[in-house]
């Protein structure tokens, strides 16, 4: 008996609705406050349940159970309206990541992914700009000061760091020749080449401006809360408060997986062409994309307790005269290293190898201009036992 | 799918259902009291005719008009309309001071345009869809297939286009700076 391909469809999209939250609330918060904990000396939440991992149990009935609050001037529709659009962009923009090849499910061959859409990367930047609207909406119509400048921060702060993205993945399609996220995976198959190598630059732009987009450390400024209480998601509480959580959470994993795709050969092993690292094709594909995007989130987590917060002004200088600029550059770069050598692949090989030393010569600089600042400060201040 | 240009089947209901939503969303654009409410309307009202670009297979087209407009423009709509202080205009009858005028107007605006509505010949042979994915005889992407069209047919009209939005973004520019200087 085969099944219709929309019941598989079906299904998939039932997962993905089903599995990312709960994944988000039990695993993923779970491992940021023990992570966090363990980086702050501490222990973090270790009550619930063998070393705390019922604690999503705990947090969900708490969020369920808690009073749902409107401020008396809200804006009452718009002030529902908010959290849900906060979250049905990022879990719609799931649909289109490849979590591994096709896999043969008794007679039929399921894809992993929901839909191969030949606009993929298109796609997921256009329904990620709406995930804003949850915020600013949700920061103006709880009818709270802190709130709205909540709201417009991450208003500017979106809108600013979506070009910088948008022009660090051109320099990838350049590389694809295709929108879709599967024949990024495919492409970086046939040219045994990860395009995190040519597109270094490109990456860090991603990653960067990624951060930003999900409003995370270390810009986290719409919901500074030494400055802005909690920003746009003050006035809410249980479970209104919770979607603009998983939202969230959500768009980080999404730009976890997007980077894994187009960036760190999605499924691929590393190193697919490396004839000795042959046995690593035994991990099932799925299991090395899911263990790409565990690392990222690790990433995440300990951006969060490493990096202290930028100022407004700092944000946006970085977005504007930094980011944006050094990605056009990258565009250039990368046009060229294509044009300019016989073959699609010798030149981003090169380009590959150049930028990684050069990111090894800054490295090894920006070392050495820290033991040089520090042997002058020792030199000029007294030392403690004389003085 | 559909055959030509003109949807049939599910398509064809899927396209009168957003249309129909499209349009009464535009109204009401018009017709809120509230600035954000005007500006929301109006952003469902963009998200719909993106959804018809992509029932019209010009997916390239669907993306970007939800990336620039919904994504980018309408952010810097809401921007602007909430740092001016909105709900004022509640308290007011009515916006519209020119009836009389529009009741003037309205015929001489909407009668030809009914006229060439209803004479104009739909074309005997359909458009083919297909035709928007074409570059040459090769059945290519949306994407590919605007981009030819872009920096091929159209090159030196879209550069002066751009030109020209570069010269308006720095004359913004100027300008911006200018008041600021005034308002020291």
């Amino acid at each position: 008996m085969t099944l219709p391909p929309a019941f598989w469809t079906y299904l998939k999209v039932v997962l993905l609705v089903a599995l990312v939250p709960a994944i988000v609330g039990f695993v993923v918060v779970l491992a940021e406050r023990r992570l966090m904990g363990f980086m702050q000396a501490r222990l973090g939440p270790n009550r619930v349940g063998p070393q705390g991992t019922l604690q999503g149990l705990a947090d969900l009935l708490k969020l369920v159970t808690k009073e749902d609050i409107t401020p008396s001037r809200a804006e009452k529709a718009v002030h529902s309206l908010a959290p849900v659009l906060a979250v049905i962009p990022a879990l719609t923009a799931l649909s289109v990541i490849p979590f591994g090849p096709p896999v043969r499910v008794g007679r039929t061959v399921v894809p992993l992914w929901v839909a191969d859409v030949n606009i993929g990367l298109l796609f997921l930047l256009a329904i990620t700009s709406i995930g804003v609207y949850g915020i600013i909406l949700g920061g103006w119509s709880s009818n709270n000061k802190y709130s709205l400048l909540g709201g417009l921060r991450s208003a500017a702060q979106l809108v600013s760091y979506e070009v910088p993205m948008g022009l660090a993945l051109v320099s990838v399609l350049l590389m694809t020749r295709s929108l879709s996220l599967v024949q990024s995976v495919r492409r970086q198959e046939a040219m045994h080449l990860w395009f995190v190598f040519p597109g270094l630059l490109a990456f860090f732009i991603y990653f960067v401006a990624g951060v930003a987009e999900t409003n995370r450390n270390p810009f986290d400024l719409p919901e500074a809360e030494s400055e802005l209480v909690s920003g746009f998601n003050t006035e809410y509480s249980g479970v209104k408060f919770a979607f603009f959580f998983l939202g969230e959470y959500t768009a980080m994993i999404i730009i976890s997986c997007v980077a894994v795709t187009v960036f760190f050969g999605g499924w691929l092993p590393p190193f697919p062409n490396v004839k000795a690292l042959e046995f690593l094709w035994q991990v099932p594909p799925a299991l090395w994309f899911l263990a790409k995007v565990a690392a990222f989130l690790f990433a995440y987590i300990w951006f969060r307790s490493t990096f202290p917060r930028y100022r407004f002004d700092q944000l946006m200088a970085l977005g504007w005269k930094w980011l944006i600029p050094l990605a056009l550059t990258n565009i250039l770069l990368v046009a060229f290293a294509i044009l300019l050598t016989p073959g699609w692949t010798t030149g981003l090989v090169w380009l590959g190898w150049t930028l990684g030393v050069l990111f090894v010569l800054a490295y090894l600089a920006a070392k050495l201009r820290q033991k040089l600042a520090r042997r002058e400060r020792l030199a000029a201040e007294p030392h403690p036992v004389e003085g | 799918m559909s055959d030509g240009v003109l949807l049939t089947g599910g398509a064809g209901v899927l396209f009168a259902v957003l249309a129909a939503v499209a349009l009464a969303s535009a109204i009401a654009v018009v017709v809120a009291r509230s600035p954000v409410h005007s500006a929301l309307f109006l952003l469902l009202s963009f998200v719909l005719v993106a959804a018809i670009f992509i029932l019209q297979q010009a997916e390239f087209v669907g993306a970007v008009q939800m990336l620039v407009y919904a994504g980018g423009i309408m952010v810097l709509f809401l921007f602007v309309v909430m740092l001016v202080n909105p709900g004022v205009t509640r308290s007011e009858k009515s916006f519209q001071h020119q009836w009389d005028v529009a009741v003037v107007l309205l015929p001489i605006f909407l009668l030809p345009f009914l006229y060439i509505l209803g004479t104009e010949k739909l074309p005997d042979v359909p458009v083919k869809a297909e035709a928007f994915r074409m570059v040459g005889t090769r059945v290519v992407g949306n994407t590919e297939a605007v981009s030819w069209v872009l920096f091929r047919d159209y090159l030196v009209p879209f550069e002066v286009a751009s030109v020209f939005l570069l010269v308006a973004m720095i004359g913004a520019v100027v300008l911006g700076k200018r008041s600021l200087e005034k308002m020291d």
